[in-house]
């Protein structure tokens, strides 16, 4: 006998069981995966640190490449010296900064709350790093990344992401020849914290100016740039507390 | 007898020229934009779009009798975004970089219309192997044109294929730089993947003008 599908009650049992079906199998997959993808993850956070900390896999001037993921845990425990989680200007942890959600503590700190921040300290060549984490909005979604400062709070690396700014505009925030421009730069302007601008026509394209807290903008690309630039400040901003017992000058 | 019967070898052969999703159904021409300006990109867009509407198509031609009408569109919805969490989930898991690079766009082939048009046009109404062949051929049809675009795109935009330099160092000046080529810029953004898809239409119906729609 031929089932008769038009049915409400028919109609209903059906999607019922789709339901059950389609969220087991999604379940199961999501169960099963967990741990790998968890894993990438956290290998791209160590990646995106060690690049900031200008400890990368690049050959040429034009192209990002990270340290290969099978021995990103050893450069990270090589170079990474601590990850404190501070307070205002206190340390209130020395463990797992790498797991706390950035994106939760800004929304903290606008809400007049204290965030807890985590910091990554670095050493290389006898320099120490500090690296902060940041997140921010860009045009379409969220930007993040990382910025890496020495002692005279004089910008040692950074690297960025996004998560969907316009492929060719945008987009290119992630790219050398923005990210290589920040290096250098200070985030001080006299004793107040500046942050770093991304500045459209500031007379200076080639970037020679270190001490103007400005970087050349990216064309057409004006709300992600004013983005990175609110990113930079926000977060610095927070940690400014904690950068201040750091400062040597 | 070859392995496929004639009219099972035309599911194939069809959505390759002559019945071609993107250039002449004129559907996916979202993914074609977004995502041609690697080759790379264009590779795994093509072979994601492959497993979910091969698949996609045997799915629903399973389950074509007992579908309720009333709700076959919600169906097909609901098929197509498992799939593609599934491709999501994989490549997160498997080729992480990857994923990063393709980003949104895999989470776009649940809007992808030669998907849902493919389910409500044939495997409702065809067989498993059919269906099967049906999706295949499609996919590979539109994979095509993704190829062929992202070919260009990064050659002529970036120089490199596949990542790698094959026109020299820009930087360096060497190869084609050395005589004083420069990438263009105007290729890695989206308008430039509707010109190579507009140059391939005018190409494939000027071979054959049956193509070309009377007005």
């Amino acid at each position: 006998m031929a089932i008769n599908t038009d049915k409400n009650v028919y109609t209903v049992v059906f999607a019922a069981v789709m339901v059950i079906v389609v969220g087991s199998i999604l379940a199961f997959l999501a169960t099963g995966l967990s741990g790998r993808i968890n894993e990438n993850m956290r290998f791209e956070k160590q990646q995106n640190i060690l690049y900031a900390m200008g400890i990368n896999d690049n050959v040429d001037e034009g192209s990002v490449n990270f340290v290969p993921t099978d021995i990103v845990e050893d450069k990270f425990s090589q170079y990474i010296t601590e990850q404190i989680i501070i307070k205002g200007d206190q340390i209130v942890d020395n463990d797992e900064a790498y797991l706390i959600d950035m994106k939760k503590q800004l929304a903290l700190a606008k809400k007049g709350e204290t965030p807890e921040l985590p910091l990554f300290i670095g050493e290389k060549e006898g320099k120490k790093f500090y690296v902060i984490p940041m997140y921010g909005k860009g045009l379409w979604d969220d930007i993040w990344g990382y910025i890496a400062l020495d002692d005279k709070m004089i910008v040692q690396g950074v690297f960025f992401d996004h998560k969907g700014e316009t492929p060719g505009l945008g987009a290119n925030i992630n790219q050398r020849y923005f990210m290589d421009d920040f290096s250098g730069e200070s985030i001080m302007d006299g004793t107040r914290y500046a942050g770093i601008n991304v500045a459209k026509g500031n007379n200076d394209p080639l970037n020679n100016d270190k001490e103007d807290n400005e970087v050349d903008a990216l064309a057409g690309a004006t709300i992600t740039g004013n983005g990175v630039s609110a990113m930079i400040k926000e977060t610095v901003n927070l940690y400014k507390d904690y950068l201040k017992t750091i400062r040597t000058n | 007898m070859g392995l496929l019967s004639k009219k099972d070898a035309n599911l194939i052969k069809d959505p390759l020229a002559d019945n071609n999703p993107i250039t002449i159904q004129v559907l996916g021409i979202c993914s074609a934009l977004a995502i041609t300006a690697e080759l790379k990109a264009s590779v795994v867009m093509a072979i994601a779009v492959m497993f979910v509407l091969g698949l996609g198509n045997v799915v629903i031609s399973a389950m074509r009798n007992i579908i309720p009408s009333k709700i076959r569109i919600i169906v097909q919805l609901i098929v197509v975004a498992t799939l593609v969490i599934i491709v999501d989930q994989v490549l997160k898991a498997f080729a992480y970089p990857l994923s990063k690079t393709l980003s949104v766009f895999v989470g776009l082939i649940i809007t992808n219309c030669i998907i849902m048009g493919r389910f409500e046009a044939f495997a409702l109404g065809n067989g498993l192997w059919r269906s099967f062949l049906d999706g295949i051929g499609n996919s590979l049809g539109y994979g095509i044109i993704l190829v062929i675009v992202g070919f260009f795109r990064e050659l002529l935009g970036s120089g490199t294929l596949f990542g790698f330099p094959v026109l020299g160092d820009p930087i360096e000046k060497t190869g084609l730089y050395s005589i004083g080529y420069e990438n263009n810029g105007f290729m890695i953004i989206p308008p430039a993947a509707l010109i190579v898809v507009g140059i391939i239409i005018w190409v494939q119906r000027s071979r054959n003008p049956a193509l070309v729609e009377e007005n």
